[in-house]
């Protein structure tokens, strides 16, 4: 017989990701995983890469990105600001080159939201990969000299990694909105 | 996707004054962005001192990675070192056969060269490295070449100070936090190293390519003297690095200079020494000509 304190543990646990008519995802989760999770890419220049020349992709723009075209409207309009500055301080970019190109990018999203609300893959592709081009482009320019071939290598990069970026961003996203709170 | 999205949320004032503001502080974002670059916000105390504390917070995880790295590339060259073994051990075999015969020469070397130091009076001077530091990390996605060190200004690390790898200079300190340091790397664009040549000593200025290789410029003008597999070594001008450091290979030539390989690859390394500044005096006039960077 199990004691009365293991049992609403046991039952907790069991019940984890079940769906229910009394259940619904934390909060806490559904708000603060996305913002983490791009974080977590414009961490990456600490990663164990040290590269002699720019290949890494850019990916907190890029999960920023794939979570504007997965969820329209879950991080605000203005969500480049924090989540730019916050990037500029590894980067190694001049501060201020993601602030800017960031909120640039959350507005161009939110005005392509408007005019094609209804998307597939290959749209969200195209769109995305181009974005991502500018992004590394003006990136360079804002650092200070923009040399297309030694750029092509990241740019072809990125938008590989662009799909694979909105996989783990869709898995992130079924995670975020398990229901493991009861009302 | 649908569009889940309320844009026009009603008749309520408090939500439509929340997606105006929105709007606003996006716009905002646009213009911070455009004044920091603009203020050259960049080289200010502020915003050195916070990417400094957040390369501090990150370190301690950040050195786990790279102790992970340099595991992973010893793995790996391990298997690729079986696939090699035969051709590797008789190239090997004639090198070490090579190695004996110079050895000897440069033991003799050496007995000359302390008699004539004895001669001259001259100390020899000892270089005792500020500090040893593992790289943890570089700005892997920006076109500006950067890496971090787990040491900083707690350990005596000052901006100016050379940092090399067992192979040769990978860069100097640019900016300093309590525990790390930001190394501009010399293949950056903005990094210039003062320079001759191995072997007689030609000047020149070693140039960041941005993608890993160095343009080598001559200091003066005229038939370029410079050979493909001359070694470049630092100069000493400038105060910042030590004489005679090895640091590069000219792998090809151009009309004015040459394009050369560093020695040293950052992304090889795993434990970087900090060196004093070499001239103190020198390096602060030149710095200061410079326009403090």
């Amino acid at each position: 017989m199990p004691s009365p304190l293991v049992s609403p543990i046991t039952d907790f646990v069991r019940g984890i990701g079940k769906p229910g008519i009394n259940r619904g995802p934390s909060t806490l989760l559904a708000v603060a995983l996305p913002l983490l999770l791009v974080m977590a890419g414009s961490l990456s220049p600490t990663w164990p890469v040290i590269a002699a020349a720019p290949v890494m992709p850019p990916l907190g723009f890029i999960l920023l990105l794939a979570w504007q075209h997965l969820r329209p409207g879950l991080f605000p309009v203005w969500a480049g600001l924090p989540l730019g500055l916050f990037d500029d301080l590894f980067s190694g970019q001049p501060l201020g080159s993601a602030v800017l190109l960031w909120s640039l990018a959350m507005i161009l999203l939110d005005i392509l939201e408007v005019r094609f609300p209804w998307r597939g893959v290959v749209q969200n592709w195209l769109v995305g990969g181009a974005i991502i081009t500018g992004y590394v482009l003006l990136s360079a320019q804002l650092a200070g000299g923009l040399d297309l071939p030694l750029l092509l290598p990241q740019i072809a990069l990125s938008i590989l990694a662009y799909p694979l970026a909105a996989r783990l961003v869709g898995a992130v996203d079924r995670l975020r909105l398990i229901p493991i709170r009861k009302y | 996707m649908v569009a889940p999205v309320n844009r026009r949320p009603g008749h309520s004032r408090r939500a439509q004054y929340g997606t105006f503001f929105g709007y606003l502080l996006a716009i905002g974002g646009l213009g911070i962005g455009v004044l920091l670059l603009a203020s050259g916000g960049d080289d200010s105390s502020a915003a050195q001192a916070a990417r400094n504390g957040a390369a501090d917070i990150t370190a301690p995880a950040a050195e786990l990675a790279a102790a992970g790295r340099s595991e992973g590339q010893g793995f790996l060259a391990v298997i690729g070192g079986y696939l090699t073994r035969g051709s590797r051990v008789a190239r090997l075999e004639r090198e070490v056969a090579e190695a004996r015969v110079k050895l000897a020469e440069q033991a003799a070397l050496g007995e000359e060269n302390a008699r004539l130091k004895a001669l001259l009076g001259l100390a020899q001077g000892e270089v005792r490295p500020v500090a040893t530091a593992r790289l943890i990390g570089s700005s892997s996605s920006s076109t500006r070449r950067f890496a971090t060190i787990s040491v900083g200004s707690r350990q005596g690390v000052r901006p100016g100070m050379a940092v090399r790898a067992p192979t040769g200079v990978i860069g100097r300190v640019l900016e300093v936090g309590d525990n790390t340091a930001r190394v501009l790397l010399i293949t950056d664009t903005e990094s210039t190293v003062p320079v001759r040549r191995a072997t007689d000593g030609i000047q020149a200025y070693a140039v960041g390519n941005g993608d890993g290789t160095l343009k080598i410029r001559l200091a003066t003008t005229g038939i370029n003297p410079l050979r493909k597999g001359d070694a470049i070594v630092t100069s000493g001008s400038g105060g910042l690095f030590r004489p005679g450091e090895a640091l590069a290979v000219i792998v090809s030539l151009t009309p004015d200079g040459a394009i050369a390989r560093p020695l040293s690859d950052p992304g090889a390394t795993e434990f970087v020494i900090v060196e004093p500044i070499y001239d103190e005096s020198t390096a602060q006039a030149a710095t200061a000509a410079d326009g403090g960077r």
